[in-house]
């Protein structure tokens, strides 16, 4: 009995212990799993509150780069607006004189026909051909002023107008005298002591080409006006002597690969360009101008539009003597 | 009376031909014309003392109308041509410097010529 009694107290003790390692080890199985589980949880809470965040500054990112690419295309917008601006005076000068010529040349004719009547009733023939073949000079006169005056409203308008994008057959030699007295004028306007000559030599053999009228206008113009501003700065500078000269050039060439191209070169005799500017000028928001007065804008836009024309946009300078830049358009 | 007239229009030739033909045919005027600053100064070497009158643009590429007013003025005084400037531009800056410089007188376009004439008329 005692025997069987320790035998069973054995037995007990070992199923005791069995018992409670089981428990204990349950327990801590328990435990475990508990703890990982809410470690995981905090683990996966902190994964979504990061996600939450990416997917937020996602957003912002997003938000950011929408409002930048509006703002982008507002500055677009002001910087053709502010160059309009610089033209209003010239355009106003360019309308009036054609208008002035369309007015006087018809009162001419008023006077050239009430002649005619008095010769008509003496039946002078040979005074009355003269008098016709005035008249009909004086009249093609009147015609070609008045299309000078409409082809500068024209251009003033798509100037403003957002681009169409559609390219149409331009002569690039009437396009580019256009804007070279347009900017003359608006320049002059603006800076009354201003004076530069003006020397254009173009190619009378280019024929019309198809580009974005506008967009091309618009880089023919910014180039011009950064030729005016040039010598305009060079010559405030007090360097005597000094005879500010702005060129315009077009020439039909053939390039090293054998295919035709138009070159477009303005030229002025300024300051150039200075070495540690010349990397940047393309740049966008790039400005040598005192701030407030350039946007940065116009050479990095001038050089796209040049490159989405297939072509390029190229500077040629010395420092304290000229700048050149160049336009190579595809035919 | 001979005129120069200096614009960088050159239709403006045409029309003062045209709006002075009688006066032209009756040889009470005679009109040359230059267009700009530089050649109306070597019109004016060539022609010395031929042009009594010198009708000036003033807002011209390379030397304007009124550096070409200072210079006639500077340089012929005995007798000084008279000069009298043209401009779409009738601001008083304009007008002042124009005067100062010697002008002697002052029209602004669109020309009108009845008024130009009765002024050629009286001088």
């Amino acid at each position: 009995m005692v025997y069987l009694d320790a035998i069973q107290s054995s037995d007990v003790k070992v199923f005791f212990f069995a018992g409670l390692l089981t428990v204990i080890l349950l327990f801590g199985f328990i435990l475990y799993f508990l703890f990982t589980y809410r470690h995981k949880q905090r683990d996966f809470n902190l994964l979504q509150e990061q996600k939450d965040e990416i997917d937020n500054q996602k957003h912002l990112v997003e938000n950011t780069l929408r409002d930048l690419k509006l703002t982008q295309n507002q500055l677009i917008q002001s910087e053709k607006m502010a160059s309009l601006g610089e033209l209003t005076a010239g355009i106003a000068h360019e309308i009036q004189n054609p208008l002035n010529f369309v007015n006087n040349f018809s009162d001419v004719n008023k006077e050239l026909l009430s002649e005619m009547k008095v010769e008509l009733a003496k039946g002078n023939l040979q005074e009355i051909n003269s008098l016709i073949d005035d008249i009909i000079s004086n009249e093609e006169k009147i015609n070609d002023h008045g299309k000078r005056a409409d082809s500068i409203v024209k251009s003033m308008l798509q100037h403003s107008r957002r681009s169409s994008g559609a390219k149409e057959p331009t002569n690039i030699n009437t396009l580019a005298d256009e804007y070279l007295r347009l900017a003359y004028h608006g320049f002059r306007a603006k800076d009354k002591s201003f004076n530069s000559k003006l020397e254009s030599d173009f190619d009378t053999t280019i024929e019309s080409i198809n580009v974005v009228q506008q967009d091309i206008g618009r880089v023919i113009l910014n180039l011009i006006t950064n030729a005016f501003y040039a010598v305009s700065e060079k010559k405030k500078s007090g360097i005597e002597p000094y005879d500010p000269l702005v060129m315009v050039a077009t020439k039909n060439i053939t390039t090293a690969s054998g295919e035709s191209a138009l070159l477009l070169s303005v030229r002025d005799n300024g300051n150039g360009i200075q070495k540690a500017a010349i990397d940047k000028i393309f740049q966008p928001f790039f400005t040598t101008k005192p701030s407030g007065q350039g946007t940065g804008l116009g050479l990095s836009l001038s050089y796209d539009i040049v490159k989405a024309h297939g072509g390029e946009l190229k500077v040629n300078t010395k420092e304290g003597e000229f700048a050149e830049f160049i336009i190579t358009l595809p035919i | 009376m001979k005129v120069l007239v200096v614009d960088d229009e050159r239709d403006v030739q045409i029309l003062f031909e045209q709006r002075f033909r009688k006066e032209i045919r009756n040889n009470e005027m005679v009109f040359a014309f230059a267009f700009s600053g530089e050649e109306a100064l070597e019109y004016l070497n060539l022609h010395q003392h031929e042009a009594v009158l010198i009708l000036s643009d003033i807002n011209m590429p390379g030397m304007s109308g009124l550096e070409l007013l200072d210079r006639i003025k500077n340089k012929y005084k005995t007798p000084p041509p008279k000069v009298m400037m043209i401009t779409a531009y009738g601001d008083k800056e304009n007008f002042d410097t124009a005067m100062r410089l010697g002008a002697d007188d002052f029209l602004t376009k669109p020309v009108e010529f009845p008024v130009l004439k009765e002024k050629l008329k009286a001088i």
